[in-house]
């Protein structure tokens, strides 16, 4: 199968790999898996006082689409208020990369990722 | 498509693989196309299409973990690996860290025995997993259905591990 020439920049150079401290209470991360694939990703997001995205990381362990998608997500995020940045759906990360359709999974596990993330930064400021 | 059915089997995790693997081949010599040579194009056509029902039965019953999805699909349970994404933080922490490990073990002093330390870690689990799943399909309330597909999500982890680690093996094997 062909990867489309985005899928291959990211895979090759991807943004934003590594970690933030978990435990650091600025910091969001959201652990997802593909079962199809076996897929695992986490995703890390820095997140400031008035709930604007700082920084992101991510560490994927996974095919060339799975590391394409959360490498994207991370340049995506950066910026974005958390409300904005769950708005971001696997359909606009698949159309991005141009992922074909038995990639798509790979796409809605960058999505749960960032929904996961998100979710775990308001269970730490309830 | 009943593949227990098929097989003359009762759906059940536990099978007799001696016995499965025997009525494989009789199933194999009663629908062979070469039986078929002589017989009308369309008693050929339905030889032929049972035949490939014989042979994705038997690789679908023979593996534990598809066994187990076939009994649950036969009970209406959709395990929708596309669509769900596994979210269960412990689990999954766990399985980054052995990706790690097994990224690691190739920088390790020894990096085939330090292989079979994961391998044998990572199989441990899988049976601890397997039999688990085996006792939740003895149950067939949804509970116990949804508890049991849960548990074939996260063997699919497990497995794709375990292929990996043979892989890498194979690799530090050649030389």
């Amino acid at each position: 199968m062909a990867y489309s020439e985005k899928v291959i920049d990211h895979y090759e150079n991807p943004r934003n790999v590594g970690g933030f401290d978990k435990n650091d209470p600025s910091i969001a991360t959201g652990m997802v898996g593909a079962p199809a694939c076996g897929d695992v990703m986490k995703l890390q997001l820095k997140i400031g006082a008035t709930g604007i995205i700082e920084d992101a990381k991510f560490k994927t362990y996974g095919c060339g689409s799975a590391i394409a998608s959360s490498s994207l997500v991370t340049e995506w995020v950066k910026g974005k208020s958390i409300d904005d940045a769950v708005k971001i759906s696997n359909t606009d990360i698949a159309e991005e990369l141009a992922l074909p359709p038995v990639k798509i999974h790979c796409s809605i596990l960058a999505e749960d990722a960032i929904k996961a993330a998100v979710e775990d930064y308001k269970k730490k400021h309830l | 498509m009943n593949y227990f059915a098929l097989f003359n089997l009762t759906p059940s995790f536990e099978i007799d693989k001696a016995g499965l693997a025997a009525t494989y081949q009789q199933l194999q010599k009663l629908t062979h196309p070469d039986k078929f040579a002589t017989a009308s194009e369309r008693d050929k056509l339905i030889a032929l299409q049972k035949n490939a029902q014989v042979n994705d039965g038997y690789q679908v019953l023979k593996t534990p973990l598809s066994r187990a999805e076939h009994m649950l699909e036969l009970r209406g349970v959709e395990l929708q690996h596309e669509q769900k994404t596994m979210q269960d933080g412990a689990f999954l922490m766990q399985q980054m860290e052995w990706r790690e490990q097994l990224d690691d073990a190739q920088h390790a002093d020894d990096p085939l025995s330090a292989l079979e330390s994961l391998d044998e870690d990572v199989a441990a689990d899988i049976k601890r997993l397997l039999s688990e799943l085996g006792a939740l399909l003895e149950q067939s309330d949804d509970e116990s259905n949804e508890n049991a597909a849960n548990l074939v999500r996260k063997l699919k982890f497990l497995f794709k591990l375990r292929h990996e680690i043979e892989l890498k093996e194979d690799a530090l094997s050649d030389f």
